[in-house]
This record gives structure tokens, C-alpha cells and sequence, in this order.
């Protein structure tokens, strides 16, 4: 406590004040925990870019990057995800200006767009296992296929998230912890997003290199 | 890849995998006997608890509670209940080293020894030291930062089951199949499917990374719960050294858990689905797993120290009757070794021959980290000179852990030194090392934590005559115990051995065992303790609420302290806002009150973790059914629980009124 509030109370004849008369309302950590645990989610992406980066040209007499990458249809799929975070983007504003049917229909597209994504890369995977490049192939493909599936199964998850706040948003309506839920799962789509640059980047198009 | 797929489809393996009646070790007569013991306790427990039907009380008021509080008792209950698992073990292997000598094998065979320094290991960090510093942060930080609960009280109580769900995993691999034979990191290529094909690492595996759910989530809790819930005036720099330790720790939970989960599943991959991240072909590279092992292992050490390093700050102040020496430093130096603790991993393997730089380099910051360490040390020393010390028994365990800590920090720098360690590795030089730091700073910690918080969680002290039998016994029965390991490191015996054709070095091993027998009895006498204390607890009551003399403010509050800690949120003015308080004529409110918003209790923490414990056992034993449907039941659950709004409720303001009306009449007795 500064001399001044000293003085301030002493001349008021209150003495230093010991405890809150009034109720006492911390702020809400529900952002501040989620955005922790994003970070120590992200950490868990940089273990398996990481060990990508020391075996992820370990091909063991395999196919190589360069064989097995098909550029076009990852093109697609980034597009798929970047457009799924503007289409997000969309449902918060509409959130913000408590437009719940709006924000259930971007959340919809979201989804729709997330789940394209998904069926994508499931069908990469399925040819390239079908093409004896599976994750057993070499420890290349081994790191190949965790890092980008770790990524898709955060998707799913992320989809099957959405779906629930859907139906609490087509329940209750935009209510405070229905947004706050939003404004997590939010966080937690534009995440991916971030990390899928990172893929895209370091994994496919230096991949082909 | 499973063989089982092109066999033809077999009932029995599709219900129960691979388990069948082998894995039940009915030829092992150790483990019947253990069985049988574990089976009476048990069945005695449970008896009890029926006959004086407890069982409502304890579901509603302790299973399902939200209460900081209890689940930091809860979390305390399970490490000292592991620490008897673990300390068996320890037992264990000190007779078999003493016995198998030249011609005599002993009593244990290899692959059963092996299982037992595996399990020893990883019970006594994992479900001992763990629980015990996460349940004392729990029980404490909160109250200490003017709190009434932590930021997320339901993620607090499913922290505390999936750590249980873990502990629970572990204890059933020792009558279900087999646990890792690996040693307690499980480095590869042993631990991969080719050299340990049966279940043990897959109970290793998945017990971790159930628990370590856990504990990563009471991490992001408590961090938030520091970072957003302080009393005001409570600035960063006013809060308490054991708080501060707390966020320091938390902070590094979160931030070295993650790598934990991500190796072990990488491991678990190679096992399950044979991906070649830590084979030794197609390109697989064993040593990425030790590296990424040990980035999170290392931090692993500090999170285990740094609570106990607040411990003692918190009692020697409070038993010097002295602020504490250099609060400024204090805080700095943890927040410098917070740091360091992530550039040092690679010293636990400076054989791997990363070469001369980059050995320098880890050898160096080993070296570095033990500056603030010991400005620690001169800060609590400083703190005792010219105080009026009372050697209560808190007091006697940290002036044990400054003794005992400072010698094993001193073999820690030596390790430090690469040459040497290339000498030292892996021997017992270096058992005794980290037993020296971790049974004299987090062991030695958590007895002190235990005994000076004690009368704040139940309202009555802990006898002290039986606490310093156990403090004596303790710390003579460690030194006993450890300094022939030291000795015969320096003579070049390596670790994990269960046989020794030298019988020259028998000597050594008979004086170690002598000590573990001491430490028995320190537990013993810890056991012993809180039956007196439980059974004189009239005689031992504190109504003050405050019986040291103390100076943070969790002794502000009535012992045990009401659910909602505080009627009113105290205002901090002083990092010892409770000695502040006192020293400025504090006047306890006596009216006013309202009623106070708490969190409800719920059944989800113990079903999700119950549901997690059945997905792993499935995931160990192949039998994918149960494993597929506890993981769908756990996401569904969660997704239910996720509906549920009724999540807190109003303690009355008439409920409010009796409780500190009680608390009024107490100090009046007292005064």
C-alpha cells in the first residue's frame, strides 16, 4: 500500500482496510486457461515437427516426399481449412452482434468445410497405404502420417465440438457461457489453422523439394 | 498387423485379447502372498466402511467434491498410500542385493527384479512425489492467494481421479500380467515390441499418459487460478514464496507434460500400429526418445522441487519468527531455474557423444542452475540467523533437507562435469545422487508440508514426539541407506543389477539394507503418528486457526477452514499478509455476511476417469472392444457433462452466519 492511501485512510479515520466488504468477483480464467492449454497442445505439435525435422528424411529405401505428395489436392484442402477459419470468423461476428441464427449457419458451413477437409485427407491416406506408403514404410512416413493425422484428429475433434455447441446454441440461444464456448473453440479452430501452415510449409511444399 | 486378424474369429480373444489365466501369477508365491495381504487390507477397508456406513459421506463429501481443499487431501491420501507400494519395492531390492551373492541368486528372479526397480521408480515419482506436491499446492495456493477456490474446481477433481486412474493401473499390473522390465523411462529399443512384446510397457504407457492428463490440466488450473483469483492487493511481488513456486511449477507442468504425452504415444505407435519412430531400422532413431524423454524429465525434477523449495520458505520464516531473508531474490531464483530447467536435459546422457560443444554447453548450464539453488540455501540460512528458531517438527525436516540437500547437490555438480560423468554414468554414484535430492528436498519437503499444514486442514496438530521419531529415523536411516551406494559408485558398480559375483562389495549392500530398514521405521512412525494424533486430537485441537504463529493468509481462516475460505476476501497489503494483519490490529468481522456462490459438486470427475482407467486396460490387454467403447463413452460423457448447467449453487447467508458464529465462539474460548 502507498503512503498516499495510508494517509488517505488514516485521515478518514479507517485504518488500513483488511477484507472486501463488498462481494468480491475474481475475472473469469475460462480464456486464459483454454489459451494454456493451447499452447501445451501446440507443444505437442512442435515434439512431432520436430521429430519430422531429424526423421522425416530417414526413407529407408521407400518413397520419398517428392513421390508421394500430391500438391493439387493439398492446395485444395488448405483452402478448404483457411476458408472453414474465415467462415468461423463470420459466426463470431454474427455471435458479437447476437445474431443466433446466423451464427448457427456459419457454424454450419465451418463444419461442412472441416469435414471436406477431412474426407480429403482420408482419401490421401487410404491411397497412399494402398500404394505400400503407409506409416510402417519408413521412419519418414511414420513422422509423415502422425504429424498430419495428429492435425486431422484435432479436426475431428474439433467438428464433433462444434456440432455440441450447435445444439446448446439452437437450445439456449447466445447465451454468455454459450459465448465464451464459442470464443474457445474459436481459439481452438484458428489454432489448427496455424499449425496446418505449418504443415503445409514445412512438410509438403519442402517435401517436394 | 495383428496376427489375430488372419487367424479365424475366436470368441474368448475377441472378449479378453490377450489375457488369458497365464497372466494371473497363481506360480509366483510372492505375488499370492501380496494378492492375499492386499486382498484382507482391502476387504478390512471396506468392511469398516460399510459398518459404519460411510459410504454416502464419502462419495458426497470427498469422491465428488470440488473443494480445493479436499481434492489436495485426496491428492495427499493417494501419495502416501503409494509411498508404501513404492517403499516395498524399495525393500525388495535391497534384500535381493544383499542375498544374491556369488553362488546365492536370491530371491527374485531377473525378469521379476526387473520389474520391481521399474515399478519402484515410477510409483515413487509419478504416484508418490506428484501427488504429494499437487495435493499441497491444491490445499494451499488457493487459501494463500485469498482465494475460495481454484479457477476450474470440477478439472481439479478429474485431475485427481485420472492421476488415480493412473496409480490404479500400475497396482493392477502386479496381479494382471506383468509390469515393464524396462527401468523407469522405458527407453527404446527395449521398450519397443521387439524386445518387451508383453503388456508391461503397455501398462507403463498407458498409465502415464492417463495420469499425466491429469496433472496437465491441475497445471493450466492452478496457473489460471494464480495469474486470475488473487486477493486484491495482492500484486505479484506481494504473493507469498510458496505461491510463487506454485505458478513456477504449474508453468512448467504445462509447458513439459505435453512432450511426455506426445513421446509416450509415439512409443505407444510403435508398439500398436509398428511405425518406426524409435527402432533401430527403417530409419527409426532410439535417441530421439531419450532426447525427447528427458526435455520433459528434466523440468519433471524441478516440478518435484520447486514446490518444497516454497514449503521451506514458508516454515522457516514462520519458525525464525523472521520475515523471509532476501523475499526479492527468492522469487527471481525461481524464476531463473524455471528457465534453466529446460536447458539442461541433455546431462542425463552425456555418453550419447553429442560431442565436446555441445556436452560443454549442458555441462555448463547444469553447473549454472545450481547458483540460485543455493542463494535459496543462503536465504533460508539467513533468514534462521538472530531468529528466535523453534525446532518444531517442520522446522527439524527442513534443517534435515538443507544438510542433506546441499551434499546432494554438491555429487549433482560433479555429475555436471562431462568427463566425470562419463566415469559416473549410470551407476549407483548417481542412484545415490538422486536419492539424495529427491528423498532430502522432495520427500523430506512433503513431511514438512505435511506437518505444518496439517493443523490447518483438520484443526489439530500432529503429535510431535512420534513426528520427530519419524523425522530421525528419516534422515539417519537416508544416509545409512545411501552413502554405501555412493562409495560403491565410486567403485564402479552400475545399476539394475540383481546379482554381484564380488563378494567383496557384499558389505556395502548389508549397510544400505540397514538403512532402508531405518527409513521403515520412519514410516512406520509416520503411520504411528497420525493414529495418535488422530486418536489424542483433543488434546492436540487448535481453535485459533493459526497455532505456528504463522504469516500467510490460509492461517487467517477458522482450521479446518469453512468451504468458502473466507467470509470476506482479505485484502493483501505485504507478501505476509496474515503477519501484516496481526501486526496492524486486525479486526476479525463478525457481521454483514451474504451469501456465497460456490461451485456444486459433481459424479463426472470420478466417471470419466473410471471410464479412461477401463479404455487403457483395454488398450493393454487388445481387448479393442472395451477399449473403443470406454474412449466413445469418455467423449460422450464429457460432451453430457457439457449440458449440464446445474453447476453451482448459494451457500445462505444463515449458513454463513452460524459457521463464523461458531469461529467467534472458538477464538473466545481460546482468548
Amino acid at each position: 500500500m502507498t503512503d498516499a492511501t495510508h494517509l488517505r485512510l488514516a485521515a478518514e479515520g479507517a485504518g488500513p482496510q483488511f477484507y472486501m466488504t463488498e462481494e468480491h468477483h475474481p475475472e473469469n480464467g475460462t480464456l486464459l486457461g483454454f489459451w494454456i492449454y493451447l499452447m501445451s497442445d501446440c507443444l505437442i505439435f512442435a515434439v512431432l515437427f520436430a521429430t519430422y525435422g531429424v526423421l522425416g528424411r530417414n526413407y529407408a529405401g521407400g518413397p520419398t516426399g517428392a513421390q508421394i505428395f500430391a500438391l493439387p489436392t493439398v492446395a485444395v484442402n488448405t483452402t478448404l481449412l483457411l476458408l472453414s477459419s474465415i467462415t468461423y470468423g463470420m459466426a463470431m461476428v454474427a455471435c458479437q452482434e447476437g445474431r443466433a441464427k446466423a451464427t448457427l449457419g456459419c457454424l454450419a458451413i465451418t463444419g461442412l468445410f472441416g469435414c471436406g477437409f477431412l474426407g480429403l485427407e482420408l482419401s490421401e491416406f487410404r491411397h497412399l497405404i494402398a500404394d505400400g506408403a503407409g506409416p510402417q514404410r519408413s521412419a519418414f512416413l511414420s513422422s509423415f502420417f502422425t504429424l498430419v493425422g495428429t492435425h486431422g484428429l484435432h479436426v475431428t475433434f474439433g467438428v464433433v465440438w462444434l456440432v455440441t455447441l450447435m445444439v446448446q446454441v439452437s437450445q439456449r440461444g447466445l447465451t454468455e457461457t454459450n459465448r465464451r464456448r464459442l470464443m474457445c473453440l474459436s481459439l481452438f479452430w484458428h489454432f489448427l489453422d496455424v499449425i496446418w501452415i505449418g504443415v503445409f510449409s514445412f512438410v509438403y511444399l519442402l517435401g517436394v523439394m | 498387423m495383428q496376427p489375430m486378424q488372419t487367424q479365424p474369429f475366436d470368441f474368448w480373444t475377441f472378449v479378453f485379447g490377450r489375457l488369458t489365466w497365464d497372466a494371473i501369477p497363481l506360480h509366483v508365491p510372492i505375488l499370492v502372498g501380496t494378492f492375499a495381504g492386499v486382498a484382507v487390507v482391502g476387504l478390512a477397508v471396506i468392511a469398516l466402511i460399510t459398518r459404519y456406513g460411510l459410504w454416502g459421506y464419502l462419495w458426497r463429501d470427498w469422491f465428488t467434491s470440488v473443494d480445493h481443499k479436499k481434492v489436495g487431501i485426496m491428492y495427499v491420501v493417494l501419495g502416501v498410500v503409494m509411498l508404501l507400494r513404492g517403499f516395498a519395492d524399495a525393500l525388495m531390492m535391497r534384500a535381493q542385493q544383499v542375498m544374491s551373492f556369488g553362488p546365492a541368486h536370491g530371491y527374485l528372479p531377473p525378469e521379476h527384479y526387473d520389474q520391481i526397480f521399474t515399478a519402484h521408480g515410477v510409483i515413487m515419482i509419478f504416484f508418490v512425489a506428484m501427488p504429494l506436491v499437487i495435493g499441497l499446492m491444491n490445499f494451499v495456493v488457493p487459501m494463500q492467494i485469498g482465494a475460495r477456490d481454484v479457477a476450474f474446481p470440477f478439472l481439479n477433481n478429474f485431475s485427481f481421479w485420472m492421476t488415480a486412474a493412473g496409480a490404479a493401473l500400475v497396482m493392477a499390473s502386479l496381479f494382471i500380467g506383468d509390469f515393464a522390465r524396462t527401468g523407469w523411462l522405458a527407453y527404446p529399443p527395449l521398450s519397443g515390441i521387439a524386445y518387451s512384446p508383453d503388456v508391461g510397457v503397455d501398462y507403463w504407457i498407458w498409465s502415464l499418459q492417463i495420469s499425466g492428463v491429469g496433472t496437465l490440466l491441475s497445471g493450466v488450473n492452478l496457473v489460471a487460478t494464480i495469474v486470475k483469483m488473487r486477493a486484491p492487493g495482492m500484486s505479484l511481488m506481494k504473493m507469498p514464496v510458496f505461491s510463487w513456486t506454485a505458478l513456477c511449477t504449474n508453468v512448467l507442468i504445462v509447458a513439459s507434460f505435453p512432450i511426455l504425452t506426445a513421446v509416450l504415444a509415439l512409443l505407444a505407435l510403435d508398439r500398436y500400429v509398428g511405425t518406426h519412430f524409435f527402432t533401430n531400422d527403417l530409419g527409426g532413431n532410439p535417441m530421439m526418445y531419450v532426447n525427447l524423454i528427458w526435455m520433459w524429465g528434466h523440468p519433471e525434477v524441478y516440478i518435484l522441487i520447486l514446490p518444497c523449495f516454497g514449503i521451506f520458505s514458508e516454515i522457516v520464516p514462520t519458525f525464525s519468527r523472521k520475515r523471509l531473508f532476501g523475499y526479492t531474490s527468492m522469487v527471481y531464483a525461481t524464476v531463473v531455474i524455471t528457465v534453466l530447467s529446460y536447458l539442461v536435459w541433455l546431462h542425463h546422457f552425456f555418453t550419447m557423444g553429442a560431442g565436446a560443444s555441445v556436452n560443454s554447453f549442458f555441462g555448463v548450464t547444469t553447473m549454472v542452475i545450481s547458483i540460485p539453488t543455493g542463494a535459496k540455501v543462503f536465504n533460508w540460512l539467513f533468514t534462521m540467523y538472530r531468529g528466535r528458531v523453534r525446532f518444531e517438527t517442520p522446522m527439524l525436516w527442513t534443517v534435515g533437507f538443507m544438510v542433506t540437500f546441499v551434499i546432494g547437490g554438491m555429487t549433482g555438480v560433479m555429475l555436471a562435469v562431462p568427463g566425470v560423468d562419463f566415469v559416473f554414468h549410470n551407476s549407483l554414484f548417481l542412484v545415490a545422487h538422486f536419492h539424495n535430492v529427491i528423498i532430502g528436498g522432495v520427500v523430506f519437503g512433503a513431511f514438512a508440508g505435511i506437518n505444518y499444514w496439517f493443523p490447518k486442514a483438520f484443526g489439530f496438530r500432529l503429535d510431535p514426539t512420534w513426528g520427530k521419531a519419524s523425522f530421525w529415523l528419516w534422515l539417519v536411516g537416508f544416509w545409512v541407506a545411501f552413502t554405501p551406494l555412493y562409495v560403491l559408485g565410486l567403485m564402479g558398480v552400475t545399476r539394475r543389477l540383481s546379482h554381484f559375483e564380488d563378494s567383496s562389495l557384499r558389505i556395502w549392500f548389508v549397510i544400505a539394507a540397514l538403512g532402508a530398514v531405518m527409513i521403515l521405521g520412519g514410516i512406520g512412525c509416520f503411520l504411528v503418528q497420525l493414529a495418535v494424533s488422530i486418536r489424542n486430537r483433543d488434546q492436540l485441537r487448535d481453535l485459533t486457526g493459526d497455532p505456528w504463529d504463522a504469516r500467510t493468509l490460509e492461517w487467517s481462516t477458522a482450521s479446518p477452514p469453512p468451504d468458502y475460505n473466507f467470509a470476506f476476501t482479505p485484502v493483501a497489503h505485504a507478501p505476509d499478509a496474515w503477519w501484516d494483519m496481526k501486526a496492524r490490529g486486525y479486526r476479525r468481522p463478525v457481521d454483514g455476511f451474504r451469501p456465497i456462490h460456490m461451485p456444486k459438486n459433481t459424479a463426472a470427475g470420478v466417471i470419466l476417469a473410471g471410464l479412461s482407467a477401463a479404455a487403457g486396460f483395454g488398450l493393454i490387454w487388445h481387448m479393442w472392444w472395451l477399449a473403443g467403447l470406454g474412449i466413445v463413452a469418455v467423449i460422450a460423457v464429457a460432451i453430457g457433462h457439457s449440458f449440464n448447467r446445474s453447476r453451482d449453487h448459494h451457500i445462505p447467508v444463515e449458513a454463513v452466519v452460524r459457521t463464523e458464529a461458531a469461529r467467534t465462539e472458538h477464538l473466545r474460548i481460546v482468548a
